[in-house]
């Protein structure tokens, strides 16, 4: 730019003012914020949310305790322990995932063998003490038994691209 | 009973108490909407919606605010000189309210009709800073002591820009008494106030009007970014909350003044002008409301700059302060002395 038009420029504040009519503009603009509570934004059947623990139809926990979710799991939440049930199946103990220190990853969910371990959609959960982010077997199966048919209706549309 | 009533009314103490009341519980009130419009506005110009969950549409948003500040505690931090860490703020306050006596909001209503009136809004809004500079010394904080250094820097060059854009008022209304400088304004409608050929003057005013009330895009003194929230960073609670009602109350002032000075105050941009024979309806007679609208343009101003322009590096400021708007001014005062001598029509007829 010319030193002259420069001078101008900057004296009568032309960059001001086009600043100025930008803001100017956006005040009119329709608002784009979600009212949360009340408002809520589309979510992806892919999201990870919750954890839950899935039955077959039969009523039959689908965990087999292979373990490798507790093998893959980036952030050590989850710890297994597996013993022999009287029909000679090999089933879980205890399965414990520490919502405390798990990052939603979805790699638990990746690596199971059954579909047994699932991350649900559920995003706003709270606990008032840290136990009760501590998911034990029972809690996580509870989720599982309330949520299937959406649990089953989100696997269903990610069907086709797997 | 009524007899009762208008005589304790006629007596000078209580009458100045009542004005002064009449003036300051719209003037609070008028701050806490001010802070409700700028986050308003603010998110507006940011496609945000802004506060609206407390009260109807946020309606009592800064009564929410105060009442929180009020019931909070005011820390004291160690090293810090209680003495002057409370009175930096009620210097600030006071001040700002102060200024609000010589303002006029009609030809007949204004709580001191003084003749220096200009002077003495120029000398409170002046002695404003030190309450700044004393919060920020006080502190015995790094952030605050850097910040009251800025601020210091800062205000001291503005005011002389911003005395000097006064000058030319003062030459064209021959007055320093406010209600007389608005008279000069009267008689041509919008063309005879002084903004137009003091243009340069009037826009220096109210650029320097937002430096001194160290308001974006001039906000060194709080940036948030660098120090923090600069001089007040160690307050909290009410005195914070006083800071907050001084920072607003002088902004209203800097506007108010900039609708008094150059744009008419309370005359109407129709007043004495033939036009669609609008000369004798409401939209031509001098009322507060046209003073109160006027004032209410600056005040979106303010809000506007803010959120619109990115902070000015302090170098910036200063050089703005020094070598631009000081020598555009005296340049323009000559250019009024010339105005003054050719009598130009409507503003320098000598009356």
């Amino acid at each position: 730019m010319k030193p002259l038009t420069q001078f101008f420029n900057s004296l009568f504040l032309a960059e001001l003012f086009k600043g100025l009519s930008v803001t100017g503009r956006y005040l009119f603009k329709k608002k784009i914020t979600v009212q949360y509570p009340e408002e809520k934004t589309p979510q992806s059947f892919r999201f990870r949310g919750l954890h839950a623990q899935r039955r077959y139809a039969n009523g039959e926990e689908r965990c087999i305790a292979c373990k490798l979710c507790e093998a893959i799991c980036p952030a050590l939440a989850i710890s297994i322990e597996s013993e022999e049930r009287e029909d000679g199946t090999r089933r879980t103990k205890s399965y414990d995932i520490d919502l405390t220190k798990c990052i939603f990853c979805g790699f638990c969910e990746e690596s199971c063998p059954v579909d047994s371990i699932v991350e649900t959609r559920i995003f706003e959960y709270h606990g008032e003490e840290r136990s009760d982010l501590y998911m034990t077997k029972e809690r996580l199966l509870a989720i599982g038994d309330k949520y299937e048919e959406q649990i089953a209706a989100d696997r269903a549309q990610d069907a086709s691209y797997r | 009973m009524v007899d009762l009533i208008l005589s304790i009314y006629e007596i000078p103490v209580i009458n100045i108490l009542l004005k002064i009341i009449v003036i300051l519980v719209p003037l609070l009130l008028t701050v806490a909407y001010f802070t409700y419009a700028e986050r308003k506005v603010i998110g507006y110009m940011q496609v945000r919606i802004g506060p609206n969950r407390v009260g109807p549409r946020g309606w009592l948003q800064p009564i929410a605010d105060a009442m929180k500040l009020m019931f909070k505690e005011i820390i004291f931090p160690s090293g810090a000189n209680k003495v002057l860490f409370t009175i930096a703020p009620t210097l600030a306050i006071s001040t700002a309210l102060a200024a609000w006596a010589v303002v006029p909001f009609g030809a007949e209503m204004v709580l001191a009709d003084i003749n220096v009136a200009l002077l003495y809004i120029l000398a409170m809004t002046s002695i404003g800073v030190y309450g700044v500079i004393l919060a920020g010394w006080s502190s015995n904080s790094k952030y605050a002591i850097m910040s009251t250094l800025r601020t210091a820097a800062q205000v001291v060059s503005y005011e002389i820009a911003m005395g000097f854009a006064l000058v030319g008022v003062v030459m064209a209304a021959r007055s320093l008494n406010i209600g007389d400088i608005v008279g000069g304004q009267s008689g041509s409608g919008i063309w005879g106030w002084y903004m137009w050929p003091l243009l340069p003057l009037f826009v220096i005013y109210f650029i320097s009007g937002v430096a001194e009330t160290n308001r974006a895009p001039f906000d060194v003194a709080e940036g948030e970014s660098e120090i923090v929230a600069g001089f007040h960073v160690e307050y909290s609670g009410i005195l914070f909350a006083i800071f907050f009602l001084a920072e607003y109350a002088n902004m209203i002032l800097i506007s108010i003044m900039a609708a008094l000075l150059f744009m008419g105050g309370w005359l109407s941009p129709f007043d004495g002008i033939e036009f669609l024979g609008l000369g004798s309806s409401f939209l031509a007679t001098s009322s507060i409301v046209w003073l109160l609208s006027k004032t209410a343009i600056f005040m979106f101003l303010f809000l506007w700059f803010r959120a619109t322009f990115p902070r000015y590096r302090y170098d910036q400021i200063m050089r703005l302060g020094w070598k631009v708007f000081i020598p555009v001014t005296i340049v323009w005062i000559y250019v009024v002395g010339i105005m003054y001598y050719g009598e130009l029509s409507p503003w320098f007829v000598k009356g």
